[in-house]
Order: structure tokens, then C-alpha cells, then sequence
């Protein structure tokens, strides 16, 4: 008997049964239409799966968690200071921004503990008295194929701090500091929210936030060092 | 309900679907391009504070000013020193790679001592004390004079140092390595009764006549010669070059004369004959600033006649003569020798051959001409107590042969000192200090020169870097590298000025090492009485600061203190020879042995062709390795893969039988090597060229066991004059590998 007599047989046999079958009302479903409802349902469950994982789990295991080597006082070294933000994060006289302070810069208060915080005794022990920089994690850091300057924005730009690092100086500690597996810059870049919205302008530092805010200033659109438009202001 | 394999379809369906809703893909997408842009094993400079520092170049004895870039601790470019008045901003490939230098892989980051034949750490206390106990045994025994100290200066502090090290210990055995140097200074000396360097004045002079000299190729202060040749060049002057070869100064000059290697002297005394019987010579300075011309005139013109030179030579008497009309017409004409970058003395008769045409036109020490640069005098330490045992062993005599009835003229002879070891039963040398100096590369004969290293009972290297001859040492007390130490660079070979530079720390030492200058006077002072007080210094640094007095504060500013405005005594002043006049002949001179071309050692019926070595921009020589920066910038005709390539006429090859890019085995009467034949029209037929500062043994993977070294297949040719090496090749044999 060949393959096609048996499907022939077989098929016969069903009709067969469902002959054989008493006349019901169409209260069952008809033939076919009882598989819908595992498939709707599988459906919902990829459907579900996926919006979980993309929505919740991923994150989680994009992002590792780190904490910052010391616990800084903004507030604290803030109302010590007269000048504020510039007071540490200066201009040196090149031009160039000094970023994040080094040691040599703190050691002038803190050669010796003076208070009672244990994050500053650590800060003595750990760091000052080996030697040490702190291996301080900037969220604000951007890939190395981003040329920025701080002199632009902040001197000729006139833009303040908050813009950018948001409420950074009224923080009494420091935040954790989440690091992209992959590009292992911080989450601020991207953002907190992973769908890339922001509230706020300092939310968000990925490249279309630059461009908005370079449109809607109408800021030179060429290269001041190559003169060549678009990418090549920041991609030199 | 039954599970199969819709549902499964409809699961992946609903994930993708829902996939697209979530920012996954999409963030993916952005962090791999981030990723990707960003390799994060791409090196990139860490961000900092961009400062500049001003310091000096030792890596060759140019005396170059570099300005070093940093980012905040880490030395990210050496650049030139704008307003240096050697390079003012320049910079040669070897002084840019100083960063590889001081961040590679072949430092010696500690003291090490060899134990059976493989290296230990130890401490600095030990490392001093141990050699201290060795050098208090000499003296009691009465063999101070077993001691000798290898070195790349005798001039400045460090070398200051160490001769005042050797003297108070009792040992005459101070060793400059040799170079063109000695033979410039002595014919200064010969002729000019002055000590002096010689300065070319290259940025005024109109005319340059090179004897095979590298004009740009590292000869004298590399960078220095480059501005002079560009400035020749814009000057609309001349460069008329005599080689056996189309080097790359060949290749820039205005004509190109191979002349028979060896013969250059001879050419040198036709073109005087030309001048001297066409009376093209300065009446002015000959009738009242020189003596001996009359006898100079006679051994000329009855010696040197252009149709007797011209068959030695190779160089028709019309070339002759059209050189030597050209050169005495120019109005400041400069005629130098010296093959290549120098790096051997070469014969003393050729070059008192070339100085004499200086002298013919009177272009001494006025600028555009030859310039005697008195010797730095700065250095002003109290006069040493010698003890008995240091008395006895300075009347030693030395070691080399130096000073001695056979070779009156010589102040060093190192090239001598491995024979003289090895000639002896017990090695006269004890104890050997190598300071800036690796002679198991740089000198010819490398199997003699391990030989005699193998002998000495202790050998201390004060290398910075595992070269071949630290390799073979006993002890290593590695010395900060120039960019981590204090040091008087207190002239720039070639200079027409006298000029002192300070080498300044850039960077704090990475390693544990301390600079040579502190390690002398520990030394010094661990010997107790009368040495340590010959060293009453604190440490090298206060030392020099005293040495320099009122110049270090000029130095540490500007990085340099010259001075200004000299270009040579004046012609009545200028000369302290007897006669006070320029000697064109004298008693000293007379008795020189007459002159004789230089034969490359070697039987020609066996080795039938002379290889010639080539210096080149892109090797660094002397006791420094090339950093990985510059074997890079090789080019192919030079080195393939791990391939050294030999120069060979095409004709000549064609006689052998060798094709362009095949191997073949390069053998002297010295040693062989494996090569790779390159045919080129711009090397004399008959003749063979390798380049100089290839075949490492030691250092790192970026330079060991590439090429050949040519020192290796060489031979010292003793200058009956001097019995410095007078070698400019050897003979050889090319045959199909």
C-alpha cells in the first residue's frame, strides 16, 4: 500500500466516525478551531515573556552595581568653599578642565583625620597616607570617541553645571554607580529610564540630547578646530 | 490541552512581538556601536593635566633640547626644544621614541646579580657592598690598577665621577668608547695645539665636501646636520658628496663621487695638490697664520699628483680637479670626513688629509668653517688626596695601551683591550664598569670581545636595559633613564658653540634604580678615607647643582646655557702650537707613519667582496637599542620580516649568481651570517653594504634576532698611527643559501 492509499484509508476512516457520531448542537467548536485558544495563549505568554524581559529583567543584567570608593559630601565641602562648584572642578590655565579633583588637591585639609565621619578616616588611611587617587567612577563619562569641552559650555556657553550633572552639589552621598557590561560607561548616560525618556535635561547625555540642545541654541555648527560640519564638532 | 508545535511557533511569535515593544533591542544595538567604536583594548592617553617639561636628549651625543609632553604623571611625547640652539624644535625618530625607552619591556627594574648563570634580585646596600668588598681586596693586594671603567663621555659630571673615582682608588683605566671624535681631536691637537671638539659651522658655510661623511644619517649632532643641509640647500649652496655608495646623503647632494672605499685620504691630498699647484689656496691665512707649508707643499705635490690618485681611487682627474676648484671658490667651503654617523675612529691620516683643506682656504674657526670648541671647564672639584696605593697604581701603565711609546697619540684604545685580555693568562682587568656602553654589540669581533668579558672576575653594568653586554655581566646596577635623572650634557658633537645642557627628571623612576652618579659616590664612600673624602657630596644632584653654580638656575629654565655669539678665536690667538700658527707639518706630524689606504682585512682570492656597513636614521647606534618605534620604520630594502637585505650591484650579483630577494649566506674571515640579496644600482660594483644596529641578541622580542649585526662579522683595523680601528669594511663572500 503506498503513503497515499493510507492517507486516502484514514481519511476515509474519520469520515467514517464522524458519521458514525450523533448529531450534536454547534455547541462544540468546529474542527480546527479548538486549537486557537492554546495558540492565543502561548502567544500571550511569548508576548508577556518578552515585555518582562525586556522591560525588567534586562536592566537588571545590563547594569552592574557598583558603589563609589568613598562616600563624598557635597553639601559638606560645599558650604566650606567660596566659589563653588569651580572651587574644586576648576579650569586649569590652559584652558583644560580639571574634572574630578586628585589628591594633591584634598591633601591640604585632609593630611590628618579631622573629623568623626568614618568615610573620611578611610579616605586618610586608604588613600591619602599611600598615596593613593581615589579610583573615583564618573557617571558623567563619555566614550572616547566623543570630544567634549567643558571651556565651550561652560565658559563661552555660559551654561551652569546643573544643566548637565544636575543637582550634583546638594547630594550628601554618593549614588551608586551602575556600569554598562558592554560599553562599561555609566547608566546616566543613557538614563535611568530604560525606555529613554527624561524629565529633566541632565536625565539623559546620549548624542541626541547634544544635537537637541545644539539646535535649539543655534551653536556653531562646524568643528572650531577642522572647520568640517555635523559629526566632526564632536567626532574629531 | 495539547501542547505541539503551534504553540511553540505562537510563543516565539508572541516573545518577538514583544521584544520589539521592550527597549532591548534597540539599547543592544546602541551599546554594541559604542562598544565597537571604543575597543576598550585600544590604548588611549588617560585624560589629566597637560604639562610640558624642558630637558635634554642623551640618547646619542647630539645634545638636542626636548620638550616633553605630559599628562598629568605619564610622558605622552618627546618633542624638540623651539629655541634650542642645537635642534630649536627639532627632533630625530631615535629622541622621539624616547617613551618606549622608559616604558618598555627591557628595563632592569631592579639591582640583579648572577647567581649560576641565572639572575637574582638583591638590594642596593648588597649590590655596593659587594663590589666595595672586591675593589678593598684589589687595593690591599696592591692591584688597584686592575680596575677600568667603560664609558660613552669623558666629559661632564658622570664621567668627572668616575675618573676622579679611578684616580683616588689607583687605576689609570678610564675608558672612552671610540668614535670619529678621537681623531677629529687629535688632529686639532696635532695642528692646532689646542684640546678642543671640533665645531662645523653647517647653518653659515656655502660648500660641504663630504668624505663619506652621513650629513644626514646621524653624523655629529644629527638634527644639527639636518637644519644645516636644509639650510645649505635654501642658501643655494653646494653639497658634493664622496662614498662608495648611494646612501641617502649621497642621494640629497648635488654630486655623487664613489671613490674606491679606503682611499678617501689620497683624494683628499689630490684635490689639496690641485689647489695647492693652481695656487687656489688663502695666501692670507698660509703667509701669516701657518707654518709647515713649504714641506706640506713638497709631500703633496710630489706624492698626491691627480693622474697617481686617480687610479688608486677610481675618481678621474677631471672630477679631481673640478672638486677642488669648486670647493676653494665657494666662499665658505667645509670639507669633513668621517664615515657614516661616525661610529668608528677611521684613519687618522685622512683625516688630517681632509682638515688640511680647511686649512688651505682658511676656513678655521670664523663662521661657516671648522670651529675648535674649547673643552666645558666648569667643573672645578677640590684637588684629591691620593694615597700611596692610588699613587703607585696611576704610574701603572694602562691597561689599553693608551699614551704608551707605540701609540704615543691615543687617550683610549678600547678597541685593543680585548685582545689584551685575551692574550693573557689572568685577565689584567678585575673588575670592569660599563657605564652608557655595551661592547659586546658595538664592537667588532663579538666573539674576541665575549671572550675577554668571560674572563674578567667581575663585571658591573650600570645599564638601564638587558643589553647583550649587561646580559654577560655580573652585577646590574641599573641607572635611571634620561628622562628620570639629573645630568650635564656639556657639549652637542659637531656644535659650533660651546654649549651646556641639562638632562632634567621628567617623570619620578618608575623602577628601583638610582642614577650612576649616586651609585660612584656610595661607592666612594663605603671605601672609607682617602676616598670618601674626595666624594664629600650628599648625592649626585647637590653635586651637580655645586658643579654648575651659577649656570643652574639658567639650566633648569631654559634647559641650557650657550654661549652666544662665538665662532672661534681669532686666528692670532687660535693657535698654541709651538709656532703659534697653524702647522701644516711639524715634527709630530712627520713622524707619523706615511700615509697607506686602508685595506679591508681578508684574503681576496677567498673573499672576493668588500661589505661595507650603512648608518641610517631609522637604527639607533651605540649602547642604545632601537625602540620597537623605529625597527617599524624600517624600510623594506633595509630589513624583511626578520631578514637583514645585502646591497649588491646588479652586475655583480649577476657574476655570483644571485636573484633579487633570495637568501644567501654573507661570510667573512670573522663570521657568517644569513641574508637576503638586494639588487641595487647605487652601490660600486664589487662592493657589499648592511646597515648598522640590526642583529640584537638581547633587549626585547620588538628587537632581538632581527637582521645581522655587523659588528659581529667585522674586524679591527689597527691605524698604525694611532692604533685606533681604521676599518671601514671587511672582506667577504656572498653565496646562494
Amino acid at each position: 500500500m503506498s503513503t497515499e492509499d493510507k492517507a486516502n484509508k484514514i481519511s476515509s476512516e474519520v469520515q467514517n466516525q464522524e458519521s458514525n457520531t450523533p448529531q450534536k448542537e454547534p455547541a462544540t467548536p468546529p474542527p480546527g478551531v479548538g486549537a486557537a485558544g492554546p495558540i492565543t495563549l502561548f502567544f500571550i505568554f511569548g508576548l508577556a515573556a518578552s515585555l518582562m524581559l525586556g522591560w525588567v529583567v534586562f536592566p537588571q543584567l545590563l547594569y552592574s552595581q557598583k558603589e563609589q570608593p568613598i562616600q563624598f559630601n557635597h553639601v559638606l565641602h560645599n558650604e566650606l568653599v567660596d566659589n563653588g562648584c569651580e572651587s574644586c572642578h576648576y579650569f586649569r590655565e590652559d584652558g583644560t578642565y580639571s574634572g574630578v579633583p586628585k589628591l594633591a588637591q584634598c591633601i591640604d585639609c585632609h593630611e590628618e583625620v579631622q573629623g568623626e565621619s568614618a568615610e573620611e578616616e578611610k579616605f586618610v588611611t586608604q588613600y591619602i597616607q599611600r598615596d593613593r587617587e581615589v579610583p573615583w567612577r564618573v557617571y558623567s563619562r563619555q566614550p572616547d570617541c566623543v570630544f567634549f569641552s567643558h571651556a565651550a559650555h561652560v565658559k563661552m556657553g555660559k551654561m551652569d553645571c546643573v544643566t548637565c550633572h544636575g543637582p550634583m552639589g546638594e547630594s550628601e552621598t554618593l549614588k551608586g554607580y551602575e556600569a554598562n557590561r558592554i560599553t562599561g560607561l555609566s547608566r546616566d548616560i543613557w538614563g535611568r529610564n530604560i525606555a529613554g525618556f527624561k524629565k529633566n535635561s541632565w536625565d539623559r547625555m546620549k548624542m541626541d540630547d547634544c544635537s537637541e540642545c545644539h539646535q535649539r541654541e543655534d551653536v556653531n555648527q562646524n568643528s572650531v578646530q577642522t572647520d568640517k560640519g555635523g559629526c566632526f564638532v564632536c567626532h574629531k | 490541552m495539547k501542547v505541539d508545535r503551534r504553540c511553540f511557533l505562537s510563543f516565539a511569535i508572541g516573545g518577538a512581538a514583544g521584544t520589539a515593544l521592550t527597549p532591548l533591542p534597540w539599547k543592544l544595538i546602541d551599546d554594541f556601536a559604542i562598544w565597537s567604536q571604543n575597543w576598550p583594548w585600544t590604548p588611549v592617553p588617560e585624560k589629566g593635566e597637560t604639562t610640558y617639561a624642558k630637558s635634554t636628549c642623551t640618547l646619542c651625543p647630539g645634545g638636542c633640547g626636548i620638550n616633553v609632553r605630559r599628562v598629568d604623571d605619564r610622558v605622552v611625547k618627546i618633542e624638540g626644544l623651539a629655541g634650542h640652539p642645537v635642534n630649536d624644535g627639532g627632533v630625530c625618530l631615535l629622541g622621539q621614541s624616547g617613551t618606549q625607552l622608559l616604558y618598555g619591556p627591557s628595563r632592569v627594574q631592579t639591582p640583579k646579580k648572577k647567581v649560576n648563570g641565572s639572575w637574582r634580585n638583591i638590594s642596593w646596600d648588597d649590590a655596593i657592598a659587594e663590589i666595595v668588598a672586591k675593589l678593598s681586596d684589589l687595593r690591599a693586594e696592591g692591584r688597584s690598577h686592575s680596575v677600568a671603567c667603560i664609558s660613552d663621555s669623558d666629559r661632564g659630571t658622570v664621567p668627572g665621577l668616575w675618573n676622579r673615582f679611578l684616580t683616588v682608588y689607583g687605576s689609570p683605566n678610564f675608558i672612552r668608547t671610540p668614535s670619529i671624535q678621537d681623531n677629529y681631536e687629535l688632529v686639532l691637537y696635532l695642528t692646532q695645539g689646542v684640546r678642543a671638539m671640533p665645531g662645523f659651522d653647517v647653518l653659515n658655510c656655502d660648500y660641504i665636501l663630504s668624505f663619506g661623511s652621513g650629513l644626514i644619517e646621524g653624523w655629529q649632532s644629527p638634527v644639527y646636520m639636518f637644519q644645516g643641509k636644509s639650510a645649505l640647500v635654501q642658501n643655494g649652496g653646494q653639497l658634493d658628496q664622496i662614498e662608495p655608495r648611494l646612501s641617502k646623503t649621497a642621494a640629497k647632494s648635488d654630486r655623487w663621487i664613489p671613490a674606491n672605499p679606503g682611499t678617501e685620504g689620497a683624494l683628499a691630498r689630490a684635490i689639496a695638490h690641485v689647489i695647492i699647484s693652481e695656487e687656489l689656496y688663502s695666501q692670507d691665512f698660509v703667509a701669516r697664520f701657518a707654518a709647515g707649508f713649504d714641506e706640506f707643499k713638497k709631500l703633496i705635490l710630489e706624492e698626491f699628483s691627480p693622474s697617481a690618485v686617480s687610479k688608486m681611487t677610481g675618481v678621474d682627474e677631471d672630477s679631481i680637479a673640478a672638486l677642488a676648484r669648486e670647493f676653494s671658490r665657494a666662499h665658505k667651503p667645509l670639507a669633513i670626513c668621517g664615515r657614516g654617523a661616525g661610529r668608528t675612529p677611521g684613519s687618522l691620516q685622512d683625516f688630517i688629509a681632509v682638515h688640511m683643506l680647511n686649512a688651505l682656504v682658511g676656513n678655521l674657526n670664523r663662521p661657516g668653517g671648522l670651529v675648535a670648541v674649547p673643552e666645558p671647564d666648569y667643573i672645578d672639584w677640590p684637588d684629591v688626596e691620593m694615597d700611596a696605593i692610588a699613587s703607585k697604581g696611576m704610574q701603572q701603565p694602562r691597561i689599553d695601551g693608551a699614551g704608551s711609546t707605540k701609540y704615543p697619540h691615543a687617550r683610549y684604545l678600547l678597541d685593543r683591550l680585548a685582545e689584551v685580555i685575551n692574550d693573557s693568562q689572568e685577565s689584567p682587568v678585575q673588575v670592569l664598569f660599563l657605564s652608557n656602553a655595551n661592547p659586546v654589540y658595538s664592537m667588532a669581533d663579538t666573539a674576541a670581545v665575549i671572550k675577554a668579558l668571560d674572563k674578567i672576575p667581575l663585571v658591573v653594568s650600570f645599564s638601564s636595559y638587558m643589553d647583550e653586554t649587561a646580559a654577560r655581566a655580573d652585577l646590574i646596577l641599573p641607572n635611571h633613564i634620561y628622562l628620570e635623572r639629573y645630568e650635564d650634557v656639556p657639549f652637542a658633537r659637531g656644535f659650533p658653540q660651546p654649549i651646556i645642557s641639562l638632562t632634567q627628571p621628567v617623570v619620578a623612576p618608575l623602577y628601583n634604580t638610582r642614577s650612576v652618579g649616586d651609585v660612584i659616590i656610595q661607592m666612594a664612600q663605603n671605601m672609607g678615607d682617602p676616598m670618601a673624602a674626595a666624594f664629600a657630596w650628599d648625592d649626585y644632584p647637590t653635586c651637580l647643582e655645586e658643579t654648575l653654580g651659577d649656570k643652574w638656575d639658567t639650566l633648569t629654565e631654559e634647559g641650557f646655557w650657550v654661549e652666544a655669539g662665538f665662532s672661534g678665536t681669532n686666528w692670532s690667538e687660535a693657535f698654541e702650537t709651538d709656532s703659534s700658527k697653524f702647522e701644516f707639518s711639524n715634527n709630530d706630524i712627520k713622524a707619523l707613519p706615511a700615509y697607506k689606504p686602508v685595506l679591508a682585512p681578508g684574503d681576496d682570492s677567498f673573499y672576493p667582496l668588500m661589505l661595507i656597513p650603512f648608518d641610517t636614521m631609522r637604527l639607533a647606534g651605540g649602547y642604545i637599542g632601537s625602540p620597537p618605534f623605529m625597527v617599524k620604520a624600517l624600510e623594506d630594502t633595509v630589513l624583511k620580516g626578520n631578514d637583514v637585505l645585502v646591497e649588491i650591484n646588479p652586475a655583480t650579483a649577476k657574476e655570483l649568481e644571485l636573484s633579487d630577494g633570495k637568501y644567501a649566506t654573507l661570510t667573512t674571515p670573522i663570521s657568517s651570517a644569513r641574508v637576503k640579496v638586494y639588487l641595487f644600482d647605487g652601490i660600486m660594483p664589487g662592493v657589499i653594504a648592511i646597515p648598522r644596529g640590526l642583529g640584537h641578541t638581547a633587549y626585547d622580542k620588538f628587537l632581538a634576532g632581527k637582521g645581522a649585526n655587523y659588528n659581529a662579522l667585522s674586524a679591527v683595523v689597527e691605524d698604525p698611527a694611532t692604533g685606533w680601528d681604521a676599518a671601514w669594511g671587511i672582506r667577504a663572500k656572498l653565496s646562494r643559501a
